[in-house]
């Protein structure tokens, strides 16, 4: 209740030794602008995704998962240069395909991470009382998600890449289908980190959240899975392509076949079908866009 | 330059009108937000950092519009809410930087702001833990390092002594008055505590039902009355009691006006030759003098206005750990 700068140059004893009190400063710094604080609260997303500032706790699964998607890379590369293969295995766009499970239980584990926990918390009543605007959040929130997903798809793809480089297989090639993998990996984050977000924002506890997201992945997964089979057992080609659009990881498979090439000739057939697969993607993503914005001009702020 | 001005802010939920016509001007300083729970207190600040649009009528807050320029209120202005509000899986420091960066500051300078906001709240080695196993008052500490931590001009404080036991809240208390003498950062908060409010405020505004009850100063509020107290101890007959009404006979004697409040005698307050006579009567009669103190009238009375009386003692069953302070419970 001191109301003297008497307080100045006094020192608080406590229990670690003796704290000079300097008074209180007032920040005379630079303030930056609303792209700064959109950075800020990418990075903290980001490194959130991953545990990084948060309990020791919350960084096991996605250390886990990480760990998980690097080792089968680690093996091939391994088994590639002893066995002095001319090239890898596996197809570096084929790499993410493979391991779909653990990536869907990444983006469903850590997507609540993100949301849910400011939702129930309500952190997200502190964040709109900064100069935020809440497009601001969703945008930052899904490119946090978006960064992380890439980067756990990247960095086994990177490994491939080292090993193939190291075991003197063509460069040109190699990096090649790297770029091309990694276009389709930055694709096949932003729409599963959408899909993951959007069902993450409305269902504050966590766990359901994380339930509720591998079911989805999975169910749309299975079905489309079971339809292309379908159909292809029926002789329906063409439906088999189109059933590609059921779900993400197959969506993103044929979209990047098509448009990045690879030439694997996956999805739907000739232009219509490549013009129908790129519209289908583009609608996804903006249907997760739209719902996010909706979800949170409803959050209210108390 | 006036800190916030309100011109006929008004905000309706449905049929429920949470905030009515209300007009104010407040200068810079400590300001008490008093009212009863669901008066519109909350909404009101929320509407002042322009997080909730009003549904009629305009404010501002140093001298921006809430409505045009709530990006740029929200970047000068503090809001530590009411409710729980913090992750628990983060630690104090790491949240208070990165609310620090959402203001807009560098990281480095975020560090350094959150490492002097925590110390100035009293959060030292607890602050590296992860705050789900803080207690209330180490929240709500978090809670006002967060709104302190990019040095705003003014901070929306709701309801900080809420849940703190009797020792938090005098520390809770300290610490605003701080904020607003030596940080030199207006505080706008809110209580339906008279009392607290009482000693840390330099202006109050009480607000009824989402309307305007008063705005004043507290000096105003709680001028010198013309009244003396006075408390003795002992007296010929060995008991207290007795010595205060033998005093008080003495002093109606000397022509002075006196009536009994409790073990309190208030004595009418001529002039200086008043505190002569108390202090002469007491050694005449041999008592001990406790106290003899110029009494101030208290911001409850605001309350005992025949027109705020009827609202007032609808809110006497407010659940409150000290009734005298609770509001529109008059003083004894």
């Amino acid at each position: 209740m001191s109301t003297a700068p008497e307080h100045a140059g006094s020192a608080v004893t406590s229990e670690q030794g003796v704290i000079h009190d300097i008074g209180y400063r007032h920040y005379d710094g630079p303030r930056l602008g609303r792209g700064a604080i959109r950075r800020a609260m990418f990075l903290e997303g980001l490194r959130g995704a991953y545990g990084l500032g948060r309990s020791a706790r919350s960084k096991v699964v996605p250390a886990l998962l990480l760990a998980a998607m690097c080792l089968p890379a680690l093996i091939l590369v391994i088994v590639a240069s002893v066995t002095g293969a001319s090239r890898l295995p596996l197809n570096y766009t084929a790499y993410p395909l493979n391991l779909q499970v653990l990536v869907a239980i990444f983006v469903a584990a850590q997507a609540p991470v993100l949301v849910s926990r400011d939702l129930r918390f309500r952190v997200v009543s502190l964040y709109f009382s900064r100069p935020m605007e809440r497009i601001d959040y969703v945008l930052a929130r899904w490119a946090g998600l978006t960064g992380a997903v890439l980067l756990l798809l990247a960095l086994p793809l990177t490994i491939l890449l080292a090993g193939a480089l190291l075991s003197q297989m063509p460069l040109g090639e190699q990096v090649g289908d790297y770029l091309r993998a990694l276009g389709q990996a930055a694709l096949l984050a932003v729409l599963l980190s959408g899909i993951a977000l959007v069902i993450a924002a409305v269902t504050p506890r966590r766990g359901l959240g994380v339930a509720a997201i591998i079911t989805v992945l999975l169910v749309l997964s299975g079905v489309q899975a079971t339809v292309e089979s379908i159909a292809v057992n029926e002789g329906e080609g063409t439906l088999g392509g189109y059933s590609r659009l059921l779900s993400p990881s197959t969506l993103v498979a044929a979209v990047s076949d098509d448009v990045l090439g690879g030439g694997t000739g996956v999805g739907p057939p000739d232009a219509i079908g490549t013009s129908v697969e790129i519209l289908v993607y583009l609608a996804a993503v903006a249907a997760c866009y739209g719902l996010l914005v909706l979800r949170y001009r409803k959050v209210s702020v108390s | 330059m006036s800190l916030i001005i309100t011109q006929g802010l008004t905000k309706r939920f449905g049929a429920v009108t949470a905030v009515s016509d209300l007009t104010v001007d407040v200068s810079p300083g400590v300001v008490g937000l008093i009212g009863a729970n669901g008066a519109g207190k909350s909404t009101l600040l929320k509407m002042l950092l322009g997080l909730l649009p009003p549904t009629s009528g305009s404010a501002s807050v140093l001298g921006l519009d809430v409505v045009a320029q709530g990006a740029e209120v929200r970047q000068r202005v503090g809001y530590m809410p009411e409710h729980d509000s913090l992750p628990p899986d983060s630690s104090a420091t790491e949240f208070v930087v990165q609310m620090a960066q959402l203001a807009g500051l560098p990281r480095t300078a975020a560090r350094e702001r959150a490492a002097d906001t925590l110390r100035h709240v009293g959060l030292y080695e607890e602050r590296y833990r992860p705050m789900g196993g803080y207690s209330t008052g180490m929240r709500q500490r978090v809670k006002l390092a967060q709104a302190l931590a990019h040095d705003p001009q003014l901070v929306l404080l709701d309801e900080p002594t809420n849940g703190l036991d009797p020792a938090g809240r005098d520390d809770m208390l300290g610490l605003i008055r701080r904020i607003g003498t030596e940080f030199g950062i207006s505080v706008l908060v809110t209580s339906h505590l008279l009392g607290e409010l009482e000693r840390v405020c330099d202006a109050v505004v009480v607000i009824d039902g989402g309307q305007l009850l008063r705005s004043s100063s507290t000096a105003e509020v709680t001028a010198a009355s013309s009244l003396l107290a006075v408390e003795v101890d002992g007296g010929t007959d060995g008991g207290t009691e007795g010595g205060t009404e033998e005093l008080a006979a003495l002093l109606r004697s000397s022509g002075l006006a006196v009536s009994p409040a409790g073990r309190v005698l208030e004595v009418e307050l001529r002039d200086d030759t008043t505190y002569d006579v108390v202090r002469d009567g007491a050694v005449r009669l041999g008592l001990g003098l406790v106290r003899v103190e110029r009494r101030r009238h208290r911001m409850a009375e605001m309350f005992t206005t025949p027109a705020t009386d009827a609202a007032a003692s609808e809110r006497t069953p407010d659940p409150t750990p000290d009734p005298t302070e609770a509001l529109g419970v008059h003083g004894a």
